[in-house]
């Protein structure tokens, strides 16, 4: 089977629905069968990426851990659009670090999340052979 | 009569914050829970369509849904109040009516 | 479902993983364990508190290829190979060793 290229594209805020978990379980479900995986975030759903998350309060699986973990799925490229960032006084820094390790570079860590313009965010999803929205 | 104006989508994905903005007179309230915790941050879209609303309204915002979405408060609007789910309670039977925008 | 361990009864899904992780407990792993005729060695819980740990910090538990290879980082290439793997956990590496470690079914484990 030629490798094909899926991207996830997510768009909503993590706990008010359900879109956010569910993607999160397919992406890291799908990662087991060696496709070429990214994931954009964009709209609302940028918030899933932010740090600090803390749901004792509200009763609810705090799920964001789980992101750090798509480097070890091979999840690497991680694309966050700009402009839904800026239109909520989101900068990178408020985001989780996410990063990867290169096995043929004796681990060494790498940056998952890529800053994009809508402009290079469209064309990152025209490359796509399957999109998949949450 | 006064009226507690529930919140709970994000400002990105629907109108009920603007919504319940308009709709809010003198003696009312809005509180802002689930991901309608979204709209009590500053400097973001729709920071200043809450800054105006606040000369009218008091504003509230349920801290367990911020702290849920990892919203420090330093990032909160200023002037907008937070509660915890007993604040909530207390609000709901303060005023004599609540109108959730959902 | 339910498992008993020195007179406590432990809730499990219908697969006997524990609902519960918080209960979870070494003689939990070893009654488990002797249910499937398995008898837990050292090698056998270096592999369980790794999951443990993982689950800890990415509130998932791991899929297979993913255990093998942070396996292989963490205790070296002759353990982190699915053969030394299914030896010590002949139902699975994920599935038998996250049911041991007290662990819900990998994600994406059929």
């Amino acid at each position: 089977m030629a490798t094909k290229k899926f991207m996830y594209v997510n768009r909503k805020a993590p706990y008010g629905t359900v879109y956010a978990l569910e993607s999160l379980e397919v992406v890291l479900i799908g990662a087991a069968f060696e496709q070429d995986v990214s994931v954009a975030f964009m709209d609302d759903g940028v918030y899933q990426l932010v740090k600090g998350q803390k749901t004792d309060g509200i009763g609810m699986k705090n799920f964001s851990p789980t992101y750090a973990a798509l480097g070890d799925y091979e999840v690497t490229k991680i694309y966050v659009d700009k402009d839904s960032m800026k239109e909520r006084n989101l900068s990178l820094d408020d985001l989780q670090h996410l990063v990867w390790e290169d096995e043929d570079e004796d681990y060494a860590e790498k940056n998952s999340i890529k800053l994009v313009s809508r402009d290079e965010l469209a064309k990152i999803l025209d490359e796509q052979d399957v999109l998949l929205n949450f | 009569m006064s009226m507690l104006h529930l919140v709970n989508k994000s400002p990105f994905e629907k109108n009920s914050l603007k919504v319940a903005i308009s709709c809010a007179l003198n003696k009312s309230a809005i509180l802002m829970i689930e991901d309608g915790v979204y709209g009590a941050v500053s400097d973001a879209k729709h920071s200043d369509m809450v800054k105006t609303a606040m000369n009218k309204s008091d504003f509230y915002v349920l801290k367990e849904d911020t702290q849920a979405r990892g919203i420090d408060e330093s990032k909160i609007i200023d002037g907008i109040q937070l509660v915890d789910y007993a604040g909530f309670v207390e609000l709901s039977t303060k005023y004599d009516k609540i109108q959730s925008w959902v | 479902m339910a498992i008993e361990v020195n007179g406590t009864s432990y809730e499990t899904d219908e697969e006997g993983y524990l609902t519960d992780l918080s209960q979870w407990n070494k003689d939990i792993a070893n009654k488990m364990a002797e249910a499937e005729d398995a008898e837990l060695t050292s090698n056998h819980w270096e592999v369980i508190s790794f999951l443990r740990e993982y689950y800890e910090e990415y509130q998932i538990a791991p899929a297979v290829r993913v255990l093998t290879k942070a396996i292989g980082k963490k205790l070296g290439k002759d353990k982190g190979n699915s053969k030394y793997l299914y030896e010590l956990f002949p139902y699975g590496p994920a599935k038998q060793a996250c049911k041991y470690a007290g662990l819900p079914k990998p994600t994406g484990c059929v």
